[in-house]
Parts: C-alpha cells; structure tokens; sequence
C-alpha cells in the first residue's frame, strides 16, 4: 500500500517542480469546469493561455500587466523571506498611483524633463509611505501587519475615488470622476511602435535583478534571509531585526509605488478609480509561484499576465466572466501549497500494513 | 440628538454588526483551536452568493441559510485539508481560501446580480418588543438576528462551561498535551474550521438575503478582515465579540449619522471610517505587548503533526 513517508531531506526537485506540477493541475482543474458549464475546454484553454501569445499586440500588452504584478511581487518575496506579512501591496500600488497623479497634475502646464522623474519619486514615496504607517504600527505598538496593511488598502482605494471626485477631479471632464489627461511631460515613453508596452515593464525587470541580487549576494539579504528562516538565530547574531524589518517593508512600498505611478502616467495616462484589478493580490500569488525569489518571480509574472491577458479574451470570445481569473489564482496557490507537501514528504510503496 | 434618533442609530448599529458577529464568532472558536483562517472573506462571499442563489430559486430563505451554511463549511474544509492535512502554512492557505472565493463567487453570481428579492420580515417579539427604548432596539429585527443572539449565548455558554469549551481550549493552547491525554486534536481542529466557516457561511447570506437584499459582486467589502480584528479587540472573549461587533457596526454607519446632522463631509472619505476604526483600535489592543500573549491560544497559527509525537 501506498504510505507517506517524511524525507530525510528537502527536495530540491520538488521545491521547483512544484509550481509547474500546480500549474498543469489548475489547468486540469479549468478543463473540468469549463466542461461542467458548457463551453468547450480546448478553446477556453486556448484562449485563456494562447491567444494571449498570438500577435504582437496581445504580447504588449501582456507586458503592460507583467510590470505592476512583478513589481509589486518583487517587494512582498523580499518581505515575506523576513517574515513580514505585508498584504498590502494593493494600497501601496494604489497610494503611488495618488500621490504621481497629484504630481503629474501639478506638471501638467510643463514641459520640464525633470517632470517624470519627479512624478515616479512622488509615486514612489507615496507608496513607501503607505506601507510606513503599517511598519511603524507594528514596530511601535505591535499591531498585526496583515491586518493593518489589509486596512490600509482599503483605506488608500477609498482615499483615491474620494480624490477623483474632488481635489483632482478634471474641471472640464464633465463630472466624471476621471483626473484631466496629464501632459507629454510626465508619461512613461513607449518602447516600441506597435503596442502600449512602456518603461514600466523595465523598471520591474530591473526591480527583479536587484531584488535577487540585495536577497542573495549581500549582507544586508542574508540577515533577511536569517531572519525568516530562524528569528531567534538572527537575534542571537546581533541583527537588528527592526532594521530589516523597515528595509523590506520601505522597499515593497517603493516598488508598489513605482507599479502604480506607472500604471498612471504609462498606460492609463490620467487618474481613474480602477487603476488596478486587484494586481497587489495577485502579486501575492507570484511571489509564492516564484518560490519568494525575485528571478522566479519574473517567470510567474510571465504567466500570471498571460492569464489576465486571457481572462479579458476569454470574456469577449467566450463570454466567460472575467473573475475566473481571480478564482484560478485560488486554486492555483491551493495546489502549490499541496505539491509543497512533497518538498518535504514523499510517497512510498510498502508491503507492511500500517498501524 | 433627540431619543427617538438615538433608538433608530442603536438599531442600525445591531444591524450592521450582526453579520460581523457571526463571523467574529465562527472565527473566535476556530482561533481558540489554534487555527488562524484568513479566508474569511471568501467565505462570507460564497455563503452570500449560494444563500442568494439558493432563496432565489427555491424562494424559500430558510433553505438560503442553510445552503450558505453548508457552502461556507465546504470552503472551509478546503483549508482545513491543506493546513491540518499536508501542514501548509496557515497564513497563505487562508489568503489562497479569500482569493478563490472571491474569484469563485462573482463566477457562480454572474447571472443573478442586481436580482432583488424580499428578504426576511422583521418580527416584532411580544412583550419584549413593547419595552421602552430598549425593545426598539433590540427585539423589532428579523429572525437571523435573533438566531445570533441564541448562538452567542450558546457559545458563551459552550466554552466557558463545558467539557467541549474545556478541550477546544486545551488543543488551543497546547496541542501535544492535549493529544497526550488522548484528545484527538486535528479531529477538534477539523470541526473548529468547518463551524468557522459554517457562521461565515450565515454571515454571508445576512448580507445578500436581509442586509441589501441582493448579490453584488465584492458585497462584503472587507467584513471578513474587519472580523478578524474583532476577535483580537474581543481578546478571544464572545462577550465581548457580541459588544465590540456592534461597535464596528456603529462605525460603519456613522457616515449616516454624521449626514444626519448636517455635516458635510464626502461620502468617500466616510467611507473609510469602519477601516480606520479598525486600525486605531488593533493599535491600542495590541500596544500592551505582554497582554494580548496571555491572551492568545498560544499555539495559534503553529501546525500541529501527529506523527511527529511517536
């Protein structure tokens, strides 16, 4: 009969055949339930997952929605390696969105090359400090970091409709709650002709390269690292684990930021109250996806655009409702977290009963 | 502020709070067995869309609670799988849990948003209902507020005077002596979880059959969170849980009450008081570090394997 048996050892096999085994077992799961309401698995696979792929436009915009995810997972890998359990990377995203906005706004008369470069750092600090205030309350007074960052996206998503339908409302938009367009000045410049895809996506690349390099070739990475994986060691070797607490919590908040800034003066253009479908919660499952390491992270951000690329086409062509997305994310990290099991645990064919 | 207008907002406030009682108290019993699940959003969404869907057809509410119950234990026997099962960490599967309830809701409601149905009546108690003031208050609401009455009561009851209260709280806070004596401690957990989410399950269809009624997609708008916090203010206490859910609920509908007294203020930046509430709140809670360890099941969030006690 068929026993489970703890390893002696970790696999390393395991740890990275993992994702790829949950990835063909969500896709399994997303056959069955197609079939179960009546569309036809094989196209709804195709295209959720290929026709995203098909032509240059889809690719670009694939990259659009791989920049904000794989920032924001870039951040929330560093911070969960410490331990920190920063879900709010949402508010974050959303604050940067703000406080750019408000920037670009303030530019919108200028032709300054100094005007996006000022935009992205007010992006930026907006986001550092969102995620400051959860820091502090913690640091300070103990306060549970998941709820609070929880809080604190809600907070920063209601501060940001009330912004739109007040301070930064377009005067001439006709009551819309929609910022006026900001100017040349402050957009992100596309890169290629044929599609929106824009600096954005470099900026994440390079947040994924520089994340992995901090997390893996610095001192300041291993005191992370020491940190989560055994607190009281870290303690015991002197780390200050306040320090590093605030590093990568200000450091998720910065790229967060810089993922909503992006989203605004890149694709968008202007301050709308939808600047995010949900990418902070998504980059949570990336991050996972990505083993919490920032080169893995940019693979999972690879597919995790592919499939909200697919979830918009799978509702125009099909008209499947775009929240399978969010419910394939789900079950997607259900089964990671299952095929993590056998990281640790294997199964093992044995003659002897069991008592 | 006349009493009249006092009566009406203390009603509002039972109102609003009673679906964050019922989660705050599903979560509370699963939290005293050590299991921290925070995948109480996507519970409460998919108890809220299958109690809908449920009433909607059937037209009977009843049947509505019920499904939503069982929906919200079958949710939660997902989590209680992965977490007691194969060990997975607590804080991921319960996000993966709000996730895919999210996701999984608006799925299966796509077809019935902005359907109205009518909702459970308000049931005037004899007698109690006649008392000044207070039966206002209290004894004019409708039957699923009643329900949560009952359950607090049985809860307060269960816990701090039985054997049951006894072992949930023995496998809280110290699983290997509990299993020692031979209590069989994932078997505590397993039903812990799954009244959890049977109560998220409830809290859900008290939004979409009573408090709009309708499904929306999102509809619980971060109650499920609020209600975790809710068990930190209460410190693990169902007393209370019952007094601090109505508070929330006050601080939910203060907009209405500020409104009320002509002040202006942007609906949008009231919006955000329930959230605020919640913030300031945690931080006095949990600024007396050394309290709120007394009080929290000391092995809350810890996996617990049997075979690791040969």
């Amino acid at each position: 009969m068929i026993r489970i048996q703890a390893r002696t050892e970790p696999s390393t096999l395991m740890k990275f055949a993992s994702p790829i085994i949950a990835i063909a077992l969500t896709l399994l799961f997303g056959c069955l339930l197609f079939s179960a309401i009546g569309k036809d698995p094989i196209q709804a696979l195709h295209v959720l997952l290929i026709a995203p792929l098909s032509d240059s436009y889809n690719i670009g915009e694939m990259f659009v929605k791989m920049g904000p995810l794989l920032l924001c997972a870039v951040g929330l890998a560093i911070c969960y390696r410490a331990n920190m359990w920063n879900i709010g990377a949402e508010g974050q995203l959303l604050a940067g969105a703000l406080g750019g906005s408000a920037m670009a706004l303030y530019f919108i008369d200028s032709e300054s090359v100094m005007a996006l470069p000022i935009t992205l750092l007010a992006g930026i600090v907006s986001g550092m400090l969102w995620s400051a205030i959860p820091t502090f309350l913690k640091l300070r007074f103990n306060s549970n970091l998941i709820l609070t960052t929880i809080m604190f996206n809600y907070i920063a998503l209601y501060l940001l409709i009330w912004a739109v339908h007040g301070p930064l409302r377009d005067p001439q938009g006709f009551g819309f709650p929609e910022s006026a367009l900001f100017s040349d000045a402050t957009l992100l410049p596309t890169l290629f002709e044929f599609s929106r895809i824009h600096l954005g996506i470099v900026f994440a690349v390079l947040a994924g390269f520089i994340g992995w390099f901090i997390l893996s070739k610095t001192h300041l990475g291993f005191q992370i690292r020491v940190l989560g994986a055994d607190e009281p060691a870290a303690k015991y070797a002197g780390f200050n684990s306040k320090k590093l607490s605030w590093f990568v919590m200000l450091f998720a908040g910065a790229l967060a930021g810089l993922a909503g800034v992006s989203e605004t003066t890149g694709p968008i253009g202007q301050l709308v109250p939808n600047v995010s479908p949900g990418y902070g919660y998504s980059a949570i499952i990336v991050a996972y996806l990505g083993r919490l390491h920032p080169i893995g992270a940019i693979l999972a951000a690879v597919f995790m655009a592919i499939l909200y690329m697919g979830g918009d086409l799978a509702q125009i062509e099909m008209g499947i409702p775009v929240a399978v997305v969010s419910m394939f994310q789900g079950v997607l990290l259900f089964f990671l977290l299952a095929c993590d099991f056998f990281i640790n645990n294997r199964l093992t064919l044995s003659n002897q009963a069991t008592n | 502020m006349d009493a009249d207008l006092i009566t009406q907002i203390l009603f509002a406030a039972i109102k609003t709070g009673t679906p964050l009682l019922f989660i705050a108290l599903g979560e509370v019993i699963c939290e005293k067995s050590g299991i921290l699940n925070l995948g109480q959003e996507g519970m409460m969404l998919m108890g809220a869309v299958v109690g809908f869907l449920a009433a909607y057809t059937t037209g009977s509410m009843g049947l509505g609670v019920l499904a939503a119950m069982i929906m919200g234990s079958l949710m939660s026997l997902i989590f209680a799988v992965l977490v007691l099962q194969l060990g997975a960490n607590q804080v991921a599967t319960g996000l993966a849990l709000t996730i895919f309830g999210t996701g999984l809701s608006a799925f299966v409601g796509s077809g019935v948003v902005g359907q109205t149905i009518q909702g459970f009546a308000p049931i005037d108690i004899p007698l109690l209902s006649e008392i000044p003031y207070l039966g206002e208050i209290l004894f004019k609401h409708d039957i699923l507020v009643y329900l949560s009455f009952a359950i607090t009561i049985a809860l307060y009851f269960v816990v701090n005077k039985t054997r049951i209260g006894l072992t949930l709280k023995a496998v809280g806070e110290n699983p290997n002596a509990a299993n020692a004596i031979g209590i069989k401690v994932l078997q505590v957990r397993y039903l812990a979880i799954m009244f959890g989410g049977a109560m998220a399950g409830i809290a859900g269809a008290y939004m979409s059959l009573v408090y709009t009624p309708m499904w929306v997609e999102n509809m619980t708008s971060g109650r499920g969170w609020i209600a975790l916090a809710l068990v930190v203010f209460a410190s693990w206490r169902i007393g209370r849980i019952m007094l601090g859910a109505y508070l929330f609920g006050l601080a939910s509908i203060m907009h209405l009450v500020l409104q009320g007294l002509g002040w202006s203020i942007s609906p949008n930046l009231l919006a955000m008081l329930p959230y605020v509430a919640t913030v300031i709140v945690m931080v006095i809670i949990s600024a007396d570090h050394f309290k709120e360890k007394l009080l929290a099941p000391r092995s809350l969030g810890k996996p617990f394997d049997p075979r690791n006690m040969a």
